[in-house]
């Protein structure tokens, strides 16, 4: 049995860091916004080529932080001040000054789990089924090769004019990446989309 | 790779982190091949003797949990001996690891990608090894819950106000932490696993393919995607360093908070934070020196890593001396006739043996690093790392022990002798650790394999460019199309 295939996106590939920088800079400026580049580690200045907004894995560390010393806080005041209050040395249930060392770890802790977490979620990650990794070139992203890839969802995408401009961009190939799509699914997606092939 | 595309970094006065001319795909090879290839024969011995080790720790724990703590050799007034020493000790030497990965990241110290990956994977065993300590120690191991803030049948809480729950805290987040920044820091080098595995054949390719990609989490080295993570790493690196400063800090409360002469002073959280980094980079040096040998890794951990942890370690061996002196003349001038005798006791006591050795081990041995040639010996580097792990094992078994043997009243006076079990459970948790250090170098990248490339020339993107600029100065004809 045939699957059947629709087109995923384009993928371009160069041999330095260089090249793709300025490919990503001419793909942003064509209009594209449905595009990537993928690179072994991450390129200076890359960033602003893309002209990719602030990260916001900072807020969510931030509020992630924020809930960690407060609820250590909260959990001390209550088990020690009010539920059981513990008469150690004479000392009150509660104080601030000794608790400050857990609040802290507690802080940490969370702000921690926010920080990764919070990077998964925004990068939508985990994800092991992404088209680029239908094509065999795109193996050597993890290695020592440089990637431009244009999503076919772009609403700019068309496969001779995307293709004509990345082949202009200094890229050693430029290959078109499909993925197999179910058979029920196939019909809707393809009539939909209108570049089903 | 032509002359030209070097001239920028020389002219500017920098230093190659790796081999010069070292490409990506070198970096790839050199660290993956380690754990795609067929242990060495070495490898082998090693795990077996480890792993002996590691039985011997479990049998050890086994007899202790059967018959009670009462098989150490712990009693009035040594309540606290070799556990704690061992627990202190091991936290100590992970918290080198933390130091390589974040603070030396803030500090934007590019040379620490060469060994962070390593040093982050021996914090998270020594970790485990510390745990250990506090876990078996509490008698009646079944009820170790009860440190936790968890609703037990008597309705009782932990009680916050003491610094040993707070250690609790400490360590357990910096476990967590610790482990969540080593896995961050892999994702992108699995997803390198993974790709390097589509084209193996058989079993070990499938088997390869399925962890690696598993826990790859999917990473294609999206753009969009190193933004966030790179924020994320400069956040967990930025969480880490005032982490690693608290969990010392937290540790020395353990004893700095009790009225004891001998512990009852304010140097101890920066005492012990120094010393904590000093005996962890002896621990990296040690294993560095070791599988950058034996695994042919001279071309990305070279001699310049090397002598930079020795700098380090003579600035934290210093300190640490500093501190031993300070100590004395805060007994002195203090007035205080309990704390005096304590620091004579200490020196000039039963356990002189110990203090000399630590001074000898701690204050004495790093000296050599003053010169040159002795820093950069790998020998020399080698011996006197062994030597400072020794020293700041004797350094906290001295606190511990010299402070705690001879009470207020003559009549309370002892001298702590430890049993087989005692020997037989630190020397288990040594195997433990090189167990799993022995299985992270065959199965993990060793070596932070993105991190190192970014930081090679070529990683720059203006790299080319400024050959191309050069090329153009040295009137040199270009190609057509270029």
């Amino acid at each position: 049995m045939m699957t059947k295939k629709r087109t995923a996106l384009l993928l371009a590939k160069y041999d330095t860091p260089g090249q793709v920088l300025h490919a990503a800079e001419k793909v942003r400026k064509a209009g594209y916004t449905k595009y990537d580049v993928h690179s072994p580690f991450p390129i200076h200045g890359m960033d602003a080529a893309m002209g990719l907004p602030d990260s916001r894995v900072g807020w969510i560390v931030f509020f992630s932080g924020l809930t960690g010393v407060s609820g250590a806080y909260l959990m001390m005041w209550w088990m020690g001040g009010v539920d059981y209050p513990l008469v150690v040395g004479g000392k009150p249930g509660f104080t601030l000054p000794s608790s400050v060392p857990i609040m802290f770890e507690l802080m940490v802790l969370l702000s921690a789990f926010g920080a990764l977490f919070g990077m998964l979620h925004l990068n939508r990650l985990p994800r092991h089924h992404h088209p680029v990794f239908e094509s065999e070139t795109f193996r050597s992203a993890t290695d020592d090769k440089f990637f431009v890839s244009i999503e076919a969802e772009d609403p700019k995408f068309d496969v001779a004019e995307t293709k004509a401009l990345l082949e202009g961009t200094h890229a050693v190939v430029v290959e078109l990446v499909e993925e197999p799509v179910e058979e029920e699914h196939a019909q809707e997606h393809g009539a939909d989309e209108g570049y089903h092939l | 790779m032509s002359a030209n595309e070097k001239a920028p970094i020389k002219a500017i006065g920098e230093v190659y982190l790796t081999k010069e001319g070292m490409t990506f795909h070198e970096v790839s090879e050199v660290v993956c091949k380690v754990t795609e290839n067929k242990a060495p024969r070495n490898w082998w011995i090693a795990f077996f003797i480890a792993s002996s080790f590691t039985g011997v720790l479990g049998a050890a724990i086994g007899y202790l949990f059967w018959q009670g703590v009462g098989v150490w050799g712990n009693n009035a007034p040594v309540y606290w001996a070799w556990d704690i020493t061992n627990f202190v000790w091991w936290i100590g030497i992970g918290h080198a690891g933390t130091l390589i990965s974040a603070v030396l990241f803030i500090f934007r110290q590019k040379w620490r990608t060469g060994i962070n990956r390593a040093a982050e994977a021996m914090t998270i065993f020594a970790v485990i090894c510390a745990l250990m300590f506090p876990g078996i120690h509490v008698g009646r191991v079944w009820f170790a819950y009860y440190m936790f803030p968890f609703p037990n049948q008597m309705a009782l809480w932990p009680n916050f106000k003491s610094p040993l729950i707070w250690d609790l805290f400490a360590v357990s987040t910096y476990f967590t932490v610790s482990l969540l920044f080593w896995y961050s820091g892999l994702i992108p080098d699995l997803a390198l696993l993974r790709d390097r595995a589509m084209g193996m054949l058989g079993r070990v390719g499938k088997i390869r393919r399925t962890v690696y990609g598993a826990l790859a989490l999917g990473w294609r080295g999206s753009n969009r995607h190193w933004q966030n993570y790179e924020r994320m790493y400069l956040i967990l690196a930025a969480l880490s360093t005032p982490l690693v400063l608290s969990v010392h800090s937290v540790v020395s409360f353990d004893f700095a908070t009790s009225v004891l002469p001998g512990w009852h002073t304010t140097i101890f959280p920066p005492y012990f934070v120094a010393g904590a980094i000093f005996s962890g980079f002896a621990m990296v040096m040690t294993l560095t020196v070791i599988t950058r040998a034996v695994y042919g890794m001279k071309s990305v951990i070279t001699i310049r890593h090397l002598e930079l942890m020795n700098k380090i370690m003579l600035l934290t061996g210093s300190l640490v001396g500093y501190a031993y002196a300070m100590e004395f003349f805060i007994a002195a001038y203090s007035g205080n006739p309990y704390e005096k005798y304590v620091f004579m006791n200490r020196a000039f006591g039963p356990y002189k043996w110990a203090y000399w050795t630590m001074i000898t081990c701690n204050v004495i041995s790093p000296q050599l690093f003053w010169f040159k040639r002795l820093r950069t010996s790998i020998p020399v580097m080698f011996a006197v790392s062994i030597v400072i792990n020794i020293g700041m094992w004797f350094e906290r078994f001295v606190i511990i022990v010299t402070s705690l043997h001879r009470d207020f009243l003559p009549s309370s006076w002892g001298y702590y002798r430890p049993t087989l079990v005692d020997v037989a459970i630190y020397s288990g948790t040594l195997g433990f650790f090189f167990t799993c250090f022995l299985l992270f170098i065959r199965w993990v990248p060793m070596v932070a394999i993105a991190e190192v490339k970014g930081v090679l020339p070529e990683a720059d993107p203006h790299a080319a460019e400024e050959t191309h600029d050069a090329k153009l100065e040295d009137g040199a004809a270009l190609a057509p199309g270029e």
